[in-house]
């Protein structure tokens, strides 16, 4: 087991908020990692510092044995660490192909001149995006849309083309932040479905925060639970749903 | 044609090109700015100078003139683009006031307020060496913003903080709008000074960068072609309405309050124009006429 992502003593402090406290976790290549915990303990605070949004108060952060919180978001984003966000960002105003596009031009060499002139590396890199994203979305059918407005979609496919978007960076490890928010159990199945049909395909590690205890337990194979920023405790599904801080955690302690 | 129609193309001509780099700037980056006339005003200086007292080409003035406005863009950008927003325009305000006030005191290089004249005119046949410089622009500005460098600035207006996540580095890119904003602004200011062949700092007030960034409001954010239509009818409207023009900023003001109320995507908001149109408007007229033929 070789660890992509690890995450040592990490803190976050806002002022005198301790919004993440001490952190430390280890992602194994190829898993599928869930992070859960009750509102406010600190999971997406976690994803923002490490996709460089935050900047940590302590602690490290290694990307394939390579610190990564010095780095700015758009540098993690190109050593290959894509992610979603709760509320779907996507470019709602361009259509669905045009937003992979924009995520897999990174790799595009052209310059402004050439782009002026469509001469040169232009045309030979415009066509390879093109078709890097076509067959990206038809992959992931989405190919029969890929000319709406992103906005206009459907809560679902907004979902899925956040994923698909980040997919076209070729990233190695993704992180969803509550993919499965806002869908009802039909479309959380097919969600399910669907991150377990990426994760083979692409070969991805995947780090998620979900609430939906379902769709964890289908898909994780380990779980850190947190609350008020700290882990209180790491395990298999099976492990941590019987463990009786978690409970606390979630339902309250008994006086 | 008559000199009075072809000076007023001239005009158009020369804010279509300022207007393209407002257009970048604004519709597509969704950065505003109120301090393009600015820029303008340092390339009309520059062309000027260069031209009258050192005796530069035309074309290689403009181009100087354009090239040194992009430049103190960048600069600008630099320093000023991590501001948020509003603190960013108000920077800009103060930016555009500046030039002004800083070409009225250095009277030794610029005339001050009093102004610069006997610039050389524009060589050939005016109109049309401005035509093709406007169309030269214009495909410029069209080719940048259907490349990546378009999706990216694109991406920014959308959601920047995505954009960051998918790897777009939004300061440079940001900057990279700014600094073309710049570019179109100085090669227009130039054209205007040697087509008027004076100029004064007054010309490039705070009036003229609102008059830019309300044209590409009106156009619509997100379409050059919108862009273009507007900054056609804002010049040419005034002219035909010639005895009320002293309320074009009253104007501008009740249509920019009425656009964004009413109807807030402008007339082609996020849309580029496109002869199809015409085609599917033919059509549908057809089955229309050919329905109430049936009846």
């Amino acid at each position: 087991m070789t660890p992509i992502l690890e995450i040592d003593s990490l803190s976050k402090h806002f002022g005198g908020v301790k919004a993440i406290n001490n952190f430390t976790v280890n992602v194994n290549k190829n898993q599928i990692y869930g992070l859960i915990g009750p509102n406010g303990a600190g999971k997406t605070t976690i994803f923002n510092t490490i996709t460089g949004i935050y900047k940590p108060t302590t602690g490290t952060i290694k990307f394939e044995n390579q610190e990564i919180s010095n780095k700015a978001p758009h540098q993690i984003a190109s050593l290959g660490i894509g992610r979603t966000f709760q509320n779907i960002r996507l470019f709602t105003k361009l259509s669905v192909i045009q937003n992979v596009y924009i995520a897999s031009q990174g790799s595009a060499k052209y310059g402004l001149v050439e782009a002026i002139t469509r001469l040169g590396r232009f045309s030979r890199n415009e066509r390879q995006i093109r078709e890097e994203s076509y067959q990206l979305l038809e992959l992931l059918g989405l190919a029969d849309i890929c000319d709406k407005q992103a906005g206009s979609l459907p809560y679902a496919h907004q979902r899925r083309l956040e994923i698909a978007r980040c997919l076209a960076l070729k990233p190695r490890l993704i992180l969803l932040d509550e993919p499965a928010a806002g869908t009802n159990p039909e479309e959380s199945k097919e969600l399910v479905d669907f991150i377990l049909e990426i994760h083979e395909k692409f070969g991805l590690t995947i780090l998620m925060i979900e609430h939906h205890m379902d769709v964890v337990m289908r898909l994780c194979d380990y779980i850190t639970v947190l609350n008020f920023g700290e882990a209180i405790c790491h395990g298999s599904p099976a492990e941590v749903k019987q463990n009786p801080s978690v409970i606390d955690a979630y339902l309250g302690k008994e006086d | 044609m008559s000199g009075y129609y072809q000076g007023l193309l001239i005009l158009v001509c020369i804010n279509i090109i300022a207007v393209l780099g407002v257009s970048i700037l604004t519709g597509f980056t969704r950065l505003f700015s109120f301090g393009n006339a600015g820029f303008m005003s340092i390339g009309a200086y520059t062309a000027a100078i260069l031209s009258s007292n050192f005796h530069v080409p035309f074309l290689l003035s403009i181009l100087a003139g354009a090239v040194l406005a992009a430049f103190i863009a960048f600069l600008l950008g630099k320093l000023t683009l991590n501001l948020q927003g509003d603190y960013f325009l108000i920077a800009t305000l103060g930016f555009g006031e500046s030039v002004r006030v800083l070409f009225n005191y250095i009277v030794p290089v610029t005339g001050g307020a009093q102004g610069f004249s006997g610039i050389s005119v524009i060589p050939g046949n005016q109109l049309l060496t401005v035509a093709i410089i406007t169309i030269v622009c214009i495909a410029i500005a069209w080719n940048i913003i259907s490349s990546k460098f378009g999706r990216n600035i694109m991406a920014i207006r959308e959601d920047e903080m995505a954009a960051r996540a998918v790897g777009i580095n939004t300061a440079t890119y940001k900057n990279f709008a700014f600094t073309t904003s710049g570019f179109f602004a100085g090669i227009a200011g130039g054209l205007w000074a040697h087509y008027f062949t004076f100029i004064s700092p007054l010309m490039f007030n705070l009036d003229k960068s609102a008059e830019m960034t309300i044209v590409v409001v009106i156009g619509g954010l997100g379409s050059l072609t919108g862009s273009i239509i507007a900054s056609i009818l804002v010049t040419v409207l005034p002219e035909i309405l010639r005895a009320a023009s002293e309320y074009r900023m009253l104007a501008y003001g009740i249509a920019v309050v009425l656009i964004i109320n009413l109807w807030p995507s402008g007339l082609m908001g996020y849309k580029e124009f496109s002869f199809s149109w015409f085609r599917t408007l033919w059509v549908s007229t057809k089955t229309l006429v050919r329905k109430i033929g049936a009846k």
